[in-house]
């Protein structure tokens, strides 16, 4: 188990320097720059790019900037300054003097940690997963053992919703139902303490994790309930109940956990266009406002960060699946 | 000695895409107590759906038990409340299944497995269920059985698995013991040692026993009855003597003549019946084993034959007398 956690552990390695190289050379061949202005506003000048350039080792070559960048390097004062291996993400070209890491991390002034920008990134993932969890397996268990009732066709219909229509439409189909049609909750909201602002991100951004959650454990209940195992525990008296509960779901459960780690990950990639839609101050909306401005660091802080948060991510998974069944070791 | 258990016309169908199937057609017999009935038939033939039945342990739907009684102490199995049916299942009549691999949950350990029964109908704690859980164990031959508790079904053997089968389904001491094909997925030696371990336990708890099987060999040993199935019909009974002495269904024949014998001196070349087991969309006119059969005559496609008496305590579903060759009726 440890060796196989450290293992696992050492992989990261490599995942998060190809993730680094091939964000940083993909950004740098993306057309402009982080000085270009659109051109109604009043542009940078020459003299003053120039010098930004060479505060920020834009002119050196692109070799360079990537290994001091990733290692570190000189900076324009000729101290050496190590990278993102000592967890130095670079500072970024908008918000002057700021460090990607305490723009992202850093909580404003008397605030707890989970008011930073991945604090509320961070709490709106886990309240997305949660409503996915919470919903979706109970949904697929019940699906399956009321299969070809309503009930089933009810839920394989929010299914079939969740899993093929794109996030943003439902975020705005929501909206429109629940905040413009029965105003029940805020969408422009006066502070991210209210706790019922939180709602509709969170269904919007957990709700295709949860369809598929839920079409996943219908599938494996359906599996389970044809098993040799189920008719065992019936043969001895077992009341109804403790079949379901004790030999079916565990069973059930151990093939849906493996869409978790796909999950955790779509949840990241949905939170950038949900935290836009919503006005969420997190780390999706920041990245996405980085790349609009070509904010280099910005970008490549937050794809670091994302990247090892899904890889985490998906080690727990594997590590909850050696918990879950026997059958597996968790060896080399 | 009073029946145990008497099933009387026992009928059961599936409904499939491809039409109704007939899997049990009329089947009637009875088991004293301590007494070890063999079903034997090829695979296919309606035997583990006669036994499920009984227990109400077919899905539902697709299947359906369409009629018959299924008396036990008093009781028809077959209509009696789901709670009076739990109360029978795993604590009276108990039962052990085909595939030792995949009968067992992979999630749960053994233990927990086993005590299953015995906290269900006894009322006992997990740890006086456990007790009597690693005694069982060792009763049925599993070494070191406390110490095995807490493992996990892959890590027995198939052989050992089926032991541990074995104790899980007698904990509570039940009057019968199904056995469906308990031995077809284990290799020679280790059916040999089962059978000897269930014939061991048999004389030590006095339990009356069904044993399926699809190979008389395994049956001329241990039953003392014997019925022969064919497409959901009963179509031979009789003891086991005069069952292998004297067979008369000529299924019965070829299936016995596809059984190597120890005691024939001259070596005989092995018998084996032409073609499959049908599957019965609709109840059949003509007897269903007619197609197969070698000493068919015009009425066997004609009529499906009833069990008639052949001989004392004997009966057969067949027109022809298979010994002079003359019809019976
Ligand atoms: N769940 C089911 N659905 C449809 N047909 C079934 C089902 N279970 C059994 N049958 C049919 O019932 C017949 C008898 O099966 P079975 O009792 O399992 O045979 P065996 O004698 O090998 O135990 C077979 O023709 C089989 O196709
Ligand atoms: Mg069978």
């Amino acid at each position: 188990m440890s060796t196989f956690l450290i293992r696992r552990f050492l992989w990261l390695i490599p995942v998060l320097f190809v993730v680094a190289t091939i964000t940083f050379f993909l950004m740098h061949a993306a057309p402009g720059g982080p000085w270009d202005r659109d051109t109604t506003a009043r542009q940078v000048d020459a003299k003053t790019q120039k010098l930004l350039s060479e505060y920020y080792g834009l002119d050196k070559p692109i070799l360079m900037q990537f290994t001091s960048y990733v290692f570190g390097g000189k900076n324009s004062k000729g101290q050496f300054v190590c990278g993102a291996v000592c967890g130095n993400l670079g500072i970024s070209y908008r918000m002057k003097g700021l460090t990607i890491q305490h723009y992202l991390f850093a909580p404003p002034e008397d605030k707890p940690f989970w008011y930073s920008k991945f604090g509320y990134s961070l709490r709106l993932g886990v309240y997305a997963l949660l409503f996915a969890i919470v919903v979706g397996i109970p949904a697929g268990i019940i699906a399956a053992l009321k299969q070809n009732t309503w009930i089933d066709y009810l839920s394989l219909f929010i299914v079939t919703i969740g899993i093929s229509v794109p996030n943003f439409v439902i975020a705005l189909l929501l909206i429109l139902i629940f905040a413009s049609g029965l105003g029940w909750v805020s969408i422009v909201p006066n502070s991210w303490d209210q706790v019922d602002v939180w709602i509709l991100p969170a269904v919007v951004l957990g709700f295709g994790t949860m369809a598929r959650t839920a079409r996943m454990t219908r599938a494996s209940m359906l599996e389970v309930v044809r098993q040799d195992y189920v008719r065992t525990a019936r043969s001895k008296g077992l009341a109804e109940r403790v079949v379901v509960i004790r030999h079916m779901i565990k069973n059930a459960l151990i093939p849906v956990v493996t869409i978790l780690g796909p999950a955790l990950a779509g949840l990241v990639t949905g939170s950038f266009i949900i935290e836009s839609i919503f006005g969420f101050p997190g780390m999706g909306r920041a990245y996405v406002t980085a790349i609009g401005q070509r904010d280099y660091s910005m970008i490549m802080g937050t794809t670091l960060v994302y990247a090892l948060l899904v890889a985490l991510a998906n080690l727990s998974v594997d590590i909850m699946y050696g918990f879950l069944d026997p059958r597996i070791r968790l060896t080399d | 000695m009073a029946d145990l258990l008497n099933v009387q016309g026992l009928e059961t169908q599936f409904r499939t895409r491809e039409g109704i199937v007939h899997a049990v057609n009329g089947v009637s017999f009875s088991l004293k107590e301590g007494e070890t009935l063999g079903i034997v038939g090829e695979s296919g033939c309606g035997k583990s759906v006669t036994v499920m039945s009984m227990l109400r342990l077919i899905p539902m739907p697709p299947g359906k038990v369409t009629a018959g009684t299924a008396m036990y102490q008093g009781k028809d199995l077959l209509k009696m409340s789901n709670e009076e049916m739990r109360q029978v299942r795993g604590a009276q009549i108990a039962m052990i299944f085909q595939d030792p691999m995949t009968s067992f949950n992979p999630v749960l350990t053994i233990g927990r497995q086993v005590a299953e029964p015995l906290e269900t109908h006894m009322g006992m704690s997990r740890k006086q269920a456990y007790a009597r859980v690693a005694e069982m164990l060792s009763l049925v031959g599993i070494p070191n059985a406390k110490e095995r508790l807490n493992d996990y079904p892959h890590q027995f053997s198939g052989g050992m698995r089926q032991r541990v089968m074995i104790a899980m389904a007698l904990t509570c001491n039940p009057q019968i013991l199904i056995a469906d094909e308990p031995t077809t997925a284990l290799d020679v030696t280790i059916q040999a040692q089962i059978v000897d371990l269930v014939k061991r336990l048999r004389d030590e708890l006095g339990m009356a026993i069904i044993w399926i099987t699809h190979d008389l060999g395994i049956v001329a040993g241990l039953a003392e009855r014997v019925n022969v199935m064919y497409a959901g019909y009963v179509i031979e009974t009789a003891q086991v003597k005069p069952l292998y002495a004297n067979p008369q269904h000529p299924y019965t024949i070829g299936l016995l003549g596809s059984l190597p014998r120890v005691d024939q001196r001259e070596r005989r070349r092995l018998i084996s019946i032409e073609g499959l087991p049908p599957v019965l969309y609709q109840k059949p006119t003509l007897c269903p084993f007619a197609p197969r059969c070698v000493y068919k005559v015009e009425r066997c496609m004609q009529e499906n034959p009833p069990l008639m008496q052949v001989g004392p305590d004997h009966f057969a579903a067949c027109w022809v007398d298979t010994a002079t060759g003359r019809m019976r009726a």
